[in-house]
C-alpha cells in the first residue's frame, strides 16, 4: 500500500503490537505526528520534557515486560532522551526511541535542531539507525524491536529526517529481519549445565545471587522452582527485587552497599556462588577482590561478555535464562534421583540466625518523623494487597525502599540502577501505570529526585493515569548530605534544598493533583491511606527527618564483609 | 602484549565508529587501526593493533562481537598470519647525500616513489619491523614527513588453523 514514511511507521508499530507511546512534537518530527492525526490504534501519551517521555517508556517496559517507545523531536528534544537511554542502557531496559532529524539536504550544515543523535548516542545504544530513504523504514523498525529485545535487552535509537518521513512507499511489513551480525546466543551447553548443577550439589554454602537478567527473562518462575528444589537462600540484588518472592522463606534479601547485613554476609560467606543474570557490580561486591573470597563462582547470564569481565567464573552457562534455569532444574532432578543433592539445612539456618541477629534498625527517638517509618507504613498498608507496583528515585529513599518494601510478584519494584538517575521514579510510574491500568502504582521519591521531573504529573492528571508519588521529604539530596557528614568531616556543600519550597501540597493541587502532608507517624498513616485510596493522582509530602542516614553501609572502596551498621547521625542538620 | 585483532564487518555508515567508539569508551588504547574492503561486496576488514593482557582481549573480541555490524573477530597469531604495512617517508637528501640513499634504498629493497632537488619519498612494504629499520636508517638524514598505513594482515595460506576464531559464532 502507497502512504508516507510517517503513515508506515506507525503501521510498522501497530505491527509490532505497541498500544501506547510516549513522546513530544517538534518541527522534525511533524510528519510523524501528522500521521497520529490521521488515526492509529496506539495510544500517544504526551510528557512534558522528552526525559520525562524515555523513562514513561522505561517504566512500560519494565512493568509489561514489553519494548517502550519513545518519540521525539530532532535537537533538544533528541538529546532530552539521551538520559534515559542511558539509563535503559546501564539497566538493559527494551527501548525503541524514534527521533525526527532535519532534511537529509541539511544534515552536516548545523542546521535549526541539528545534532547528531545518532553518533552521540552511540556508547550508549545496541544500534541505532538513521533512515536516508523511506523505503528502509518498515526494514529499520523491524530490526529495531527485534535487537532491543532479543540478547541482553537494552535500547536501540531510530534517527528519521524530515524529508524521509514525508516520502512515500509501497509498505508492507517485513516478516524477516537481515542482521548478519545479530546472533545472541540460543542455546544452552547441556555439559556446563550439568557441571553447574554438581557444583551446587557439592555446595555446603551455596547462594543464588539473582540479578536483573532474570526479570528480562521471564525467567522467575524457573528461579522459584530452581530454589525451591534444593532449597538454595536468594539474595536478589536491587535490579532483581521482585524476581522472587520476598516473603518467601527461601529470600534472604538484597546485596550490596545499603543491602541488609545477613544478605551481604549470605554472598561473601558462601562456598558456591550462582549468578544468575548478574553482573558484579561495584555497588553489589564493595572490593571486588575481597568479594566472596573463596568462593566457586557459576555465572548464568545471556552476555558472554559478562562472563569473567570482573570475576572469573569457574562455571560459565551462557544462553537464554528461562531456558537455562528450566535445564538446570533438569538436571537437580536428575542428580536427585542419582541419590545427589545438597544439604542446605544448616547453611538455612545460619543465615536465618544472621537476620535475627542483625536486623535493619533506625533511631526511634527524636521528634521528628522517621524516613524509614515511611516505608514501613506504605509496606503495612499494601502488605496484603497484590496490585501494587513501586517505583522510585535514587537515593536515600530508593535504598529504604529496597530494604523495608517486601515484592512478591515479578516487575512490582521499578528502579534506576546502573545509571542512578534521579528523577527517574515519577515519569517511570507514568509509564508502568499505561501499561498495567489494574494496578496501583506508587512513586517513592526523595524531594531532589522529585523536582527533576515534577512537570510529569501534568501528564499523570490530563492523560488520567493516576499515580501515587510519596515524597520522602528531608529537605536535603539525602545521599550526598549522608557522605558528606561521614567521609568529608561534615562539610555540607550545597546541598540543602529546603523541605518547604515548593509546598509539595499546593503544586501538587496546582496540577490538578491531591495534595498531602504528614509530619508525624499519625498524619502518615493517614495521608498514606488516603493517597493509596483516592483513585486520582496524589502527592504525599513526608517531612522526615533531615540527619537520617541510610544503613547498613559499604562505605566506598571497603569490602562487603566491613559493612557498617546503624550509627546514629553525628549532626544535627537544619531542617 | 600487542595483539593485532581482524573484524570482519558489515560496510554500513557509522560502523567503524561504533568498533572505535567501544575501545575508547572501555578505556583500551589502540595502537594502529587499517581499514579497508574485503573479497565480499558490502563487508570491510578491520585490522586493528591493542596492547592489552589476554583477559582484555576476551572482553574486547567479547564486546566487539555484540556490535551488530560485526560478523567476525579474530586474532591474527604470530607466526600464523602474514601481516604488512605500507610507509611513505619524506628524506632530505641534497644532491650529495642522494646517491648514499638510493643505494641504501636499493639494498634493503625499498622503491623511490619520487626525488625531488633536496628530498627523497620512499615507499616502503613489509612488515612493521621491516619498516622500523629502514625508518631507523634514514633517520640521521633528516625525516620530513612520514605516513604508515598501519598493518594489515591475513592468515598464513599454510596455516593449520585458519586463524584463532575468538569469539563463537
Amino acid at each position: 500500500m502507497r502512504m508516507t514514511a510517517a503513515d508506515a511507521l506507525l503501521r510498522s508499530l501497530e505491527a509490532e503490537g505497541v498500544d501506547t507511546v510516549f513522546g513530544l512534537p517538534g518541527g522534525a518530527i511533524l510528519p510523524t505526528y501528522d500521521a497520529f492525526a490521521r488515526g492509529t490504534s496506539i495510544r500517544h501519551v504526551l510528557a512534558r520534557h522528552e526525559q520525562g517521555a524515555g523513562h514513561m517508556a522505561e517504566g512500560y517496559a519494565r512493568a509489561s515486560g514489553r519494548v517502550g517507545v519513545a518519540i521525539a523531536t530532532s535537537g533538544p528534544g533528541a538529546t532530552n532522551l539521551v538520559t534515559p537511554i542511558a539509563d535503559a542502557w546501564m539497566d538493559s531496559t527494551p527501548l525503541v526511541c524514534i527521533t525526527g532529524q532535519v532534511r537529509t539536504h541539511l544534515i552536516g550544515t548545523d542546521a535549526f535542531q541539528e545534532c547528531d543523535i545518532t553518533g552521540i548516542t552511540i556508547p550508549v545504544v545496541k544500534h541505532s539507525w538513521l533512515v536516508q530513504d523511506a523505503e528502509e523504514l518498515p526494514h529499520a523498525i523491524r530490526a529495531a524491536f527485534h535487537v532491543a529485545r532479543t540478547g541482553r535487552c537494552g535500547p536501540v535509537l531510530v534517527d528519521i529526517p524530515r524529508d524521509v518521513q514525508e516520502a512515500e512507499l509501497d509498505f508492507s511489513y517485513p516478516d524477516e529481519v537481515d542482521l548478519p551480525g545479530w546472533r545472541p546466543s540460543a542455546t544452552v551447553n547441556e555439559r556446563q549445565v550439568r557441571a553447574a548443577a554438581e557444583a551446587i550439589a557439592r555446595a555446603k554454602r551455596p547462594v543464588l545471587y539473582v540479578g536483573g537478567g532474570t526479570l528480562n527473562a521471564d525467567a522467575c518462575d524457573e528461579l522459584l522452582r530452581v530454589a525451591e528444589l534444593w532449597e538454595l537462600p536468594v539474595v536478589t540484588t536491587l535490579m532483581a527485587k521482585s524476581a522472587f518472592p520476598e516473603t518467601h522463606e527461601l529470600h534472604f534479601g538484597w546485596p550490596g552497599m545499603h543491602g541488609a547485613k545477613w544478605s551481604n554476609w549470605a554472598m561473601n560467606k558462601c562456598d558456591v556462588l550462582v549468578a544468575v543474570g548478574a553482573r558484579f557490580d561495584d555497588r553489589v561486591t564493595g572490593k571486588l577482590s575481597a568479594f566472596a573470597a573463596g568462593a566457586e563462582v557459576v555465572h548464568l547470564d545471556i552476555d558472554a561478555a559478562e562472563i569473567g569481565k570482573l570475576r572469573r567464573a569457574d562455571i560459565p552457562v551462557v544462553g537464554p535464562l528461562k531456558q537455562i534455569l528450566d535445564r538446570l532444574a533438569a538436571a537437580f532432578e536428575t542428580l536427585r534421583e542419582e541419590g545427589r543433592r545438597p544439604d542446605t539445612q544448616p547453611w538455612l539456618e545460619q543465615l536465618a540466625g544472621w537476620r535475627e541477629e542483625f536486623p535493619l534498625r533506625y533511631g526511634e527517638d527524636g521528634e521528628w518523623l522517621k524516613p524509614q517509618r515511611v516505608l514501613e507504613s506504605l509496606q503495612a498498608l499494601t502488605g496484603a494487597r497484590d496490585d501494587v507496583i513501586w517505583t522510585t528515585g535514587v537515593g536515600q529513599h530508593q535504598m529504604w525502599a529496597m530494604q523495608y518494601l517486601l515484592c512478591d510478584r515479578p516487575r512490582s519494584f521499578i528502579t534506576s540502577g546502573g545509571l542512578g538517575t534521579m528523577g527517574y521514579g515519577l515519569p517511570a510510574a507514568v509509564g508502568a501505570k499505561a501499561a498495567r491500568p489494574d494496578a496501583t502504582v506508587v512513586c517513592v521519591d526523595g524531594d531532589g529526585c522529585f523536582q527533576m521531573t515534577s512537570q510529569e504529573l501534568a501528564t499523570a492528571v490530563t492523560e488520567n493515569l493516576p499515580i501515587v508519588v510519596v515524597i520522602v521529604n528531608n529537605g536535603y539530596l539525602g545521599m550526598v548530605r549522608q557522605w558528606q557528614d561521614m567521609f568529608y568531616e561534615e562539610r555540607f556543600s550545597q546541598v540543602r534544598l529546603g523541605q518547604a519550597s515548593p509546598d509539595y501540597v499546593k503544586l501538587a493541587e496546582a496540577y490538578g493533583a491531591v495534595g498531602l502532608r504528614a509530619e508525624t507517624d499519625d498524619e502518615l498513616e493517614t495521608a498514606l491511606a488516603e493517597a493509596l485510596a483516592c483513585g486520582r493522582t496524589a502527592v504525599v509530602d513526608c517531612r522526615v527527618d533531615p540527619a537520617e542516614h541510610c544503613f547498613p553501609m559499604i562505605p566506598a572502596g571497603a569490602a562487603a564483609l566491613d559493612l557498617v551498621e546503624y550509627q546514629p547521625p553525628p549532626s544535627v542538620p537544619v531542617a | 602484549v600487542i595483539h593485532t585483532v581482524s573484524v570482519l564487518l558489515e560496510d554500513k555508515p557509522g560502523a567503524l565508529m561504533r568498533v572505535s567508539s567501544m575501545f575508547a569508551r572501555r578505556g583500551y588504547n589502540i595502537q594502529s587501526l587499517a581499514v579497508g574492503p574485503t573479497e565480499r561486496a558490502g563487508i570491510s576488514r578491520i585490522v586493528l593493533r591493542v596492547d592489552c593482557s589476554e583477559h582484555s582481549l576476551e572482553q574486547i573480541e567479547k564486546q566487539m562481537h555484540k556490535l551488530v555490524n560485526v560478523l567476525r573477530v579474530s586474532e591474527l597469531e604470530p607466526g600464523q598470519a602474514v601481516e604488512r604495512e605500507l610507509a611513505l617517508i619524506t628524506v632530505a637528501a641534497s644532491p650529495s647525500k642522494r646517491a648514499e640513499l638510493l643505494q641504501l634504498a636499493d639494498v634493503l629493497g625499498v622503491r623511490v616513489a619520487d626525488v625531488g632537488a633536496n628530498a627523497i619519498v620512499f615507499e616502503v612494504v613489509g612488515s612493521p619491523e621491516q619498516i622500523d629499520t629502514f625508518q631507523e636508517l634514514v633517520r640521521p638524514h633528516g625525516i620530513k614527513e612520514l605516513a604508515r598505513s598501519g598493518r594489515i594482515g591475513l592468515a598464513r595460506a599454510s596455516a593449520r588453523t585458519e586463524t584463532r576464531q575468538l569469539v563463537q559464532t
